[in-house]
């Protein structure tokens, strides 16, 4: 089956100015406006364009290794009583669901004739990723990564180094993701002719929520299928997913929406929801607009954005993409979290139940299945969780924390 | 016409105008170096109502606006304190979508226009989003101006001219705020486009520090806005006086340069 890669028809675009209900726009400098006119043109004939997306279905077969599985866990079933199956994004090729979205926008960026790309990453991720496809691709690439997440991602920073990226560590601010997207867009302002944005998740202006949605629903669809083929045509009871700026969540949505499953996004909860120190931006956050867009940001009563906190430096964000708070208002999706300490500890459990190590990031969806096992979920159901990527980026820092922890 | 458009429309017909930018909270002594800005010949007077992701913003302005958020500084005692400048030059606001969209358009508008404030320049809300704060500023009487960018094609510069309030302001250069050892190339031709698209008053702003840069710029527009090379000077532990005598030079340049001339 690998290298048959099937893309479902294009999603619903989004209505007006990139909106989704109340959420989404392009609130941008003026100087990046016409750029992002061009890309919305450039994707939208390119997805509409069979050459197009057979040449991405080849490189998502060929090169990052889809399909993913769907992989039954049957020890972590056993223990929690409900069934769980788990998308294998950490099984492609760089170890999470970012490059899915990143070739695609490799692709676009030769179509519009650009020669550099310049991405922001948190986790190292996505600017991995981005890395990888500028190497295949022989674009340039300039990664922003707020100097928190360099210092707690250092195996990614050296993996980004030797593909050839450049590597910008950010100090403003919290110097972490949102830091990381401030200095990118930044630095696009004063490129922005040849120089093509690769955004990681579905934030930013529009047309990045729709492009890196359409790119990433590949999850979703695979997974939609895989299920059925393994539930006897049914569909999962719940479809599970952590959220950061919400990608892997929303792609592997896209695939369930009329489906009767209930969807759940997983946020980081920090050192708790009431401790000022987490990432729930659905739970605890206010309309407003950074980044380009209108969503739901942790922010203070005048209107400063707030400092996210989390252990994942992938959910270590004060926002959440315009879908998604779409997605709440209407109750189509629900949000949850996961503290630090649930996430660490659901990291240990799959790699000792299944000999699976999780991104500290999918880590949170787990933990919040691992809790909710033993209260709402009702036994026996069966739950689809995303595993958006793998842990060996995290072990080192897993290793210092609990290495702390011992010695209190 | 709002009433800044007539005062930089008289103005502009004596010399160059000249827009200097500072931190609002930014030190115990903002308002006085305003104040020091105004009396040294400025046209109009900038305050930027600090924002925590300034995405428009160099280095320079983002450690002034970190600087005065840090020591408590908010939209509305900025605003507040702004009611008190007591300057016979307008004020103008520079901030960023979010605090206004906080507050609320209508609200926002009505405390600007409460304090005497003549306009607000909101960078990361362009023509496209402009509406609901849009409407709001032009009702309360607070000119919303708009940015043209040298990446502007020309039929939408023409739009952003029609609809700027006060003045157009026209990046200089393909980048965010911060000083620049030389004029951008791109500037001089920013400033001719937008002075064909409009016939409202043309500032030239981002990456104009010295007065020579300011000179050279003004041929092409009808003015300048400097910042981030008066921030500095704050930064470095200047005040009032030294800013005052910065302004001063620049009015001096601009006075030698003269008025730029007939408008194509
Ligand atoms: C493995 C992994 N999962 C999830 C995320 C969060 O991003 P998103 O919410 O866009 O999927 C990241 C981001 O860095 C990641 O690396």
């Amino acid at each position: 089956m690998r290298g048959e890669v099937t893309l479902g028809p294009p999603g619903p675009p989004p209505t007006g100015l990139g909106r989704f209900g109340a959420f989404g726009g392009r609130f941008v400098p003026e100087t990046l406006v016409p750029a992002l006119v061009e890309l919305e043109g450039e994707f939208t004939r390119a997805w509409a364009d069979a050459a197009f997306r057979d040449e991405l279905a080849g490189l998502l077969g060929e090169y990052a290794g889809r399909p993913t599985p769907v992989t039954e866990c049957h020890r972590l079933s056993e223990r929690l009583g409900v069934r769980i199956l788990l998308k294998r994004e950490d099984l492609t090729h760089t170890g999470s669901h970012k490059i899915n979205n990143v070739l695609g926008q490799a692709l676009l960026t030769r179509r519009m004739g650009k020669a550099e790309v310049i991405a922001e990453t948190g986790a190292g991720q996505h600017g991995v990723a981005t890395a990888t496809a500028c190497a295949l691709f022989g674009l340039g690439c300039r990664v922003f990564m707020g100097a928190v997440d360099v210092e707690r991602q250092a195996l990614n920073v050296f993996r980004m180094r030797l593909l050839g990226a450049e590597v910008v560590p950010v100090t403003s601010g919290s110097a972490t993701l949102k830091d990381a997207v401030n200095e990118a867009l930044r630095a696009w302002v004063a490129t922005v002719g040849t120089t093509h944005y690769c955004l990681g998740s579905v934030v930013g202006p529009h047309p990045f929520p729709w492009i890196v949605r359409e790119l990433q629903k590949v999850v979703g669809e695979e997974a939609r299928a895989q299920c059925r083929d393994r539930l006897e045509g049914r569909d999962p009871d719940l479809v599970v997913a952590c959220v950061g700026g919400g990608s892997n969540a929303i792609g592997t949505f896209a695939g369930f929406l009329d489906s009767p499953a209930e969807l759940v996004g997983v946020e980081a909860a920090g050192h708790g929801l009431d401790s000022g120190r987490h990432g729930a931006s659905v739970a605890r956050g206010v309309p407003g607009v950074l980044h380009g867009a209108r969503s739901l940001f942790l922010q203070d009563e005048h209107g400063q954005i707030a400092e996210a906190h989390s252990v994942s430096a992938g959910l270590d964000y004060p926002g959440v993409g315009p879908e998604h708070a779409a997605l709440a208002a209407s109750g189509r999706a629900r949000y949850e979290s996961a503290t630090d300490r649930e996430a660490l500890d659901a990291f240990s459990l799959l790699s000792r139940t299944e000999g699976i190590v999780p991104a500290l990031e999918s880590a949170h969806a787990l933990a919040w299945v691992a809790r909710e096992a033993r209260r709402s979920i009702p036994e026996g159901a069966t739950v689809l969780v995303t595993l958006s990527g793998r842990g060996d980026k995290d072990a080192a820092q897993v290793a210092d924390l609990l290495a702390a922890e011992r010695e209190g | 016409m709002t009433p800044l458009e007539v005062h930089l429309r008289a103005r502009r017909e004596r010399a160059p105008l000249l827009v200097p930018y500072v931190t609002g909270g930014f030190g115990a002594g903002w308002t006085d170096v305003v104040r020091a800005a105004a009396a040294a010949g400025a046209d109009a007077v900038e305050v930027g109502i600090p924002f925590s992701d300034p995405v428009m913003d160099g280095p320079t302005i983002q450690e002034a606006s970190h600087r005065a958020l840090a020591s408590g500084a908010t939209p509305a005692s900025i605003v507040a304190e702004a009611a008190r400048l007591d300057v016979d030059v307008p004020v103008v606001v520079m901030t960023y979508y979010n605090p206004v969209l906080h507050a609320g358009h209508e609200r926002f508008a009505g405390s600007l226009a409460d304090a005497g404030i003549a306009g607000a320049i909101v960078p990361d809300l362009p023509l496209d989003e402009l509406d609901g704060w849009g409407e709001a500023a032009t009702a309360a009487g607070v000119a919303p101006v708009l940015l043209a960018a040298p990446t502007t094609p020309p039929e939408r510069l023409v739009r952003i001219g029609a609809r700027t309030e006060g003045f157009l302001y026209a990046v200089a250069l393909l980048g965010v705020t911060g000083e620049r050892r030389d004029l951008a190339p791109e500037a001089r031709g920013m400033g001719r486009r937008c002075r064909e698209a409009t016939d409202k008053p043309v500032l030239l702003g981002v990456g104009i520090s010295t007065p020579e840069q300011a000179a050279e710029a003004s041929s092409a527009a009808d003015g300048v806005v400097v910042g981030s090379a008066l921030v500095r000077i704050l930064l470095e532990g200047g005040g009032p006086e030294a800013v005052g005598e910065a302004v001063a030079e620049l009015r001096r340049a601009l006075d030698r340069a003269g008025p730029s001339g007939s408008r194509p």
